[in-house]
């Protein structure tokens, strides 16, 4: 059962300083389509589901609208739609990651959430040089686990990005140099 | 070692700020004929603080011209000179110049040094002025001038005082040092005995005129709470010292002695002098020994005084009161406050709503319980609203200056009501209120009183009046600015906007007319006054308070006078909205922008070029807007007739928004769309509904401005 196995990952992989000195970083991981990503788990505010959004007028596609999480206002983004993968479909299963970066709160939609890992600096990778969906720039790595291939993501510059048209012209540039 | 005080000058800034405000009304309060000692006295203290504390952070320039402003206003509390004309103006200038060296610290504006060493000079020669007729007075042997001879002379009225207190260690030597440097500004200090350990009680002497409040206010800046204690150790020069300040207990000295010596943790060596015996006496019973010994030296000494000093204590009492029943906090923190209950509204609406659907019978109790929730809520909201609520004195307090200084400048006679002062409105409000009403109030006292001459000859009174008031009314507040000048003059507004190149017509109601001079550059004054009259402010003062979600009235009769109304929401997080549907979204209207709203029919409806839609309302070609197109979305409405027009107003534009329907009229939480997305053109916020779902508060303003330029092609 990939369930199990998972669970024993998770259990295995305690967070905390390694007994040969390493720093183990936790990562939330997450698919979208055939490929699993990984994102720094203390970016994640929490996971809930898919609610109704109000659509805002001239955003991009994969910008699905607003929310109203406990009174803030939050935008959704669909990475599927961004990105091109998985089937874009809003059932009860699906899944919103509400993520705290640079000081704003917002929500990506993924097709499933998949467990917490740990992984030591040395088992992520550089990632190849070549096109895909996602530019190169956003990715940290790719972390090995088992058999899994994870795409780690650094979250915050690409949420932050010009190209996710979530923050103003010019303010983005700024979080990311502040 | 120094400390870090740039920590405290937020804290100096707001204090300094309230002082000054508090003198400048006090000022204005007094009455010349015959002025209240203890409001002298009052603003004697206020400027007492200000030195007091501007000489403890630094702020050497503001600590001069208090200092400057004190020993005046000393002279004048202790009937040495009697305060006129030329002294309160020069005193209203120092206040002047004190708030434009504060907001210079503050980083806004510039230091007026220039005015500040003119202000220093006349206050300098105003205090020598005021000397020479004291002693004149003297000479003259008025009944009371012995008093006041006595009090001229320095010697007579230097009372000594023991002033104990702890500080706290780490900086105890800095802290003695400027607090020394204060007290000998009052007169002689010393340092009776240094505790073994910094953190130790300290004992000093003061000799000064001042009284006890004044040593108080600049001590306690340096002791740790609650450790202050202050008396006066006998009412002769500090020579002939001890058996003056025994001589006034009833009981036997002796045993007070021994039983001083036990509180008297390390004796302060040999060096201390035999009368510290009663300031270790003293110190654990500061209550008793502040009344007991001090009437019976001021009886014996002069009786006015005690009088005087008698109310000071009572106004002290008071002020520590007032001080105790509030607290000073974070707006940020009110703001969160603020937010939370906000909160809480939207989920007790959604938990009402969703309860809806229950049997009523079976969840008797639950639905009972919401009905609670519902009330409490409600309650709660309230409570925490008022938190941001100031009184409208606040922004009127100012005024009795402006018109003072304008009607002299003008040379009219004007007398100004305040009524309901006691209103409270929205903190953020109220900033943001000052300066379009002063616009107001100026410009009725420029345009608006005439001179006493053309009154008398008009049958009216020579003083002029004006009145300001402030009242609730349905869920907004409503600020009257009205004087009884001669009016608005109609015919001329008219050929001013006809010279202007405005389209007017003599057939316009008065309502019209009189809105004409909100127009940019509009003025009717013959001739520029450095009041007003050069055209700018009616339209600021229009667009100000409309920014703030309100709108300015004018009723006027020629000869009667005029009234300017504005109406503003209570608060700024709330708005007062109309929720029109499209599609299957809702928007959020601002109410006061919105004036009518209309069926269309098929021939109302005009086109110009490809994409513009005219609509003729009432005789008027309004820009048609088509929500549904502006954004993106699916109206139901396809074809006009079906749907519904909203008639907006922006500055004076028009334009016709097109929805789907119109839901009904509602108070909105705005809520910030930026705070973690962009800026959405059409749209200045969101809130969230009763079902929790979030609404976008569409921008009037720039809905209007799309409707003037060409439409975005229809999708």
């Amino acid at each position: 059962m990939e369930m199990t196995t998972q669970a024993a990952t998770m259990r295995t992989a305690a967070p905390g300083v390694q007994a040969d000195g390493g720093y183990r970083q936790e990562f939330l991981t997450f698919t979208l389509g055939e490929e699993e990503y990984a994102i720094d788990i203390l970016k994640v505010q929490e996971i809930r589901g898919y609610d109704a959004v109000t659509r805002i007028a001239g955003a991009p596609a994969f910008v699905k609208g607003v929310i109203n999480l406990r009174g803030t206002i939050v935008p959704i983004v669909d990475l599927r739609i961004k990105f091109g993968l998985g089937k874009v479909e809003y059932t009860p299963f699906t899944v919103t990651i509400i993520l705290n970066v640079g000081g704003r709160v917002v929500g990506i939609v993924v097709d499933s959430v998949s467990d917490v890992v740990g992984m030591l600096p040395e088992q992520i990778r550089p990632a190849p040089d070549f096109a895909s969906g996602l530019d190169t720039a956003y990715i940290q790595g790719l972390g090995t686990l088992d058999e899994r291939m994870l795409i780690v993501v650094d979250i915050e510059k690409l949420m932050l990005s010009g190209e996710m048209a979530l923050v103003d012209e010019g303010a983005a540039e700024q979080r990311i140099a502040a | 070692m120094a400390i870090d005080m740039s920590q405290f000058y937020q804290v100096f800034f707001e204090e300094a700020g309230e002082h000054l405000a508090t003198m400048e009304s006090l000022l204005l309060d007094l009455d010349l004929a015959e002025p209240d000692l203890e409001q002298v006295n009052a603003i004697f203290r206020a400027a007492h603080s200000i030195k007091g504390s501007a000489g403890t952070f630094g702020f050497q320039d503001m600590a001069e011209v208090t200092h400057e402003a004190e020993t005046l206003l000393d002279r004048v509390r202790k009937e040495e000179t009697r305060l006129d004309e030329a002294m309160l103006d020069a005193l209203l200038d120092a206040g002047d110049v004190l708030k434009t060296l504060l907001a210079a610290h503050v980083g806004q504006g510039e230091a007026d040094h220039e005015g500040m060493t003119r202000v220093c000079a006349r206050l300098r020669q105003l205090v020598a002025q005021s000397a020479g007729r004291s002693v004149a007075a003297a000479a003259a042997a008025a009944p009371e001038a012995p008093a006041s001879a006595a009090d001229a002379g320095a010697a007579a009225t230097l009372k000594a005082y023991n002033v104990s207190f702890a500080m706290e260690a780490a900086d105890a030597e800095t802290v003695l040092d400027n607090l020394l440097d204060e007290l000998q500004q009052l007169g002689e200090a010393m340092v009776l005995v240094r505790p073994a350990t910094p953190d130790g009680t300290w004992h000093l002497r003061v000799t000064t005129a001042a009284d006890r409040e004044a040593i108080a206010e600049l001590v306690d800046f340096a002791a740790r709470s609650g450790t202050l204690g202050i008396d006066a150790a006998e009412d002769q020069p500090p020579a002939d010292a001890d058996d003056g300040s025994y001589g006034f207990f009833d009981d036997a000295p002796a045993p007070a002695q021994e039983e001083a010596y036990g509180f008297f943790e390390p004796v302060g060596e040999a060096a201390a002098p035999p009368a510290d015996a009663s300031y270790g006496f003293f110190e654990p019973l500061p209550e008793q020994v502040a009344t007991a010994p001090e009437p019976a030296i001021t009886a014996m000494a002069e009786a006015p005084k005690t009088e005087r000093r008698q109310t000071d204590r009572r106004q002290n009492e008071r002020r520590a009161g007032a001080d105790a029943a509030s607290i000073r906090v974070g707006i940020e923190r009110v703001d969160q406050l603020v937010n939370l209950v906000g909160e809480l509204v939207i989920t007790q609406a959604m938990l009402t709503q969703a309860a809806g659907r229950v049997d009523p019978v079976i969840h008797e109790r639950l639905l009972t319980g919401l009905v609670q929730l519902e009330r409490n809520t409600r309650d709660l909201q309230e409570s925490v609203m008022a938190i941001r609520m100031v009184p409208i004195s606040v922004v009127f307090g100012r005024f009795p200056r402006v018109v003072r200084d304008i009607s002299q400048k003008l040379g009219k006679q004007v007398e100004l009501k305040l009524v309901g002062e006691g209103t409270e409105l929205d903190k953020g409000l109220i900033e943001k209120l000052t300066d379009p009403l002063t616009h107001l109030v100026r410009n009725s006292l420029d345009h608006g009183i005439e001179s006493p001459e053309k009154r008398t000859a008009a049958g009216k009174p020579a003083q002029g009046t004006i009145t300001l008031s402030a009242y609730h009314r349905s869920g907004s507040i409503v600020i009257e600015v009205g004087d009884d000048g001669a009016g608005l003059n109609r015919d001329k507004i008219l050929a001013k906007a006809r010279e202007r190149g405005l389209q007017v017509s003599d057939a316009m109601s008065d309502q019209e007319v009189w809105q004409l001079i909100f127009e940019a550059g509009f003025s009717t004054a013959d001739k520029v006054t450095d009041v007003s009259g050069r055209g700018v402010g009616m339209d600021v003062v229009k667009k100000n308070i409309a920014a703030l979600g309100g709108r300015v009235d004018i009723e006027s009769m020629t000869g009667i006078g005029t009234r300017m109304t504005v109406r503003l929401p209570l608060t700024l997080a709330i708005l007062d909205g109309m929720s029109v549907q499209v599609g299957e979204e809702t928007f959020i209207l601002p109410l006061n922008t919105v004036i009518e709203s209309v069926q269309p029919e098929r021939g109302m409806l005009r086109t110009m070029g490809r994409t513009r839609q005219l609509l003729q309302v009432r005789g008027e070609y309004l820009p048609m807007v088509t929500l549904a197109d502006v954004f993106g979305i699916g109206g139901r409405a396809a074809q006009p007739e079906q749907g519904i027009v909203v008639v907006v107003e922006s500055e004076g534009t028009k334009a016709a928004l097109f929805v789907d329907a119109l839901l009904g009229q509602q108070q909105v939480v705005i809520k910030s769309l930026e705070a973690n997305y962009r800026r959405v053109p059409g749209v200045s916020g969101a809130t969230i509904l009763g079902d929790g779902h979030v609404a976008m508060i569409l921008d009037v303003p720039s809905l209007v401005d799309m409707g003037r330029k060409a439409l975005p092609e229809a999708a």
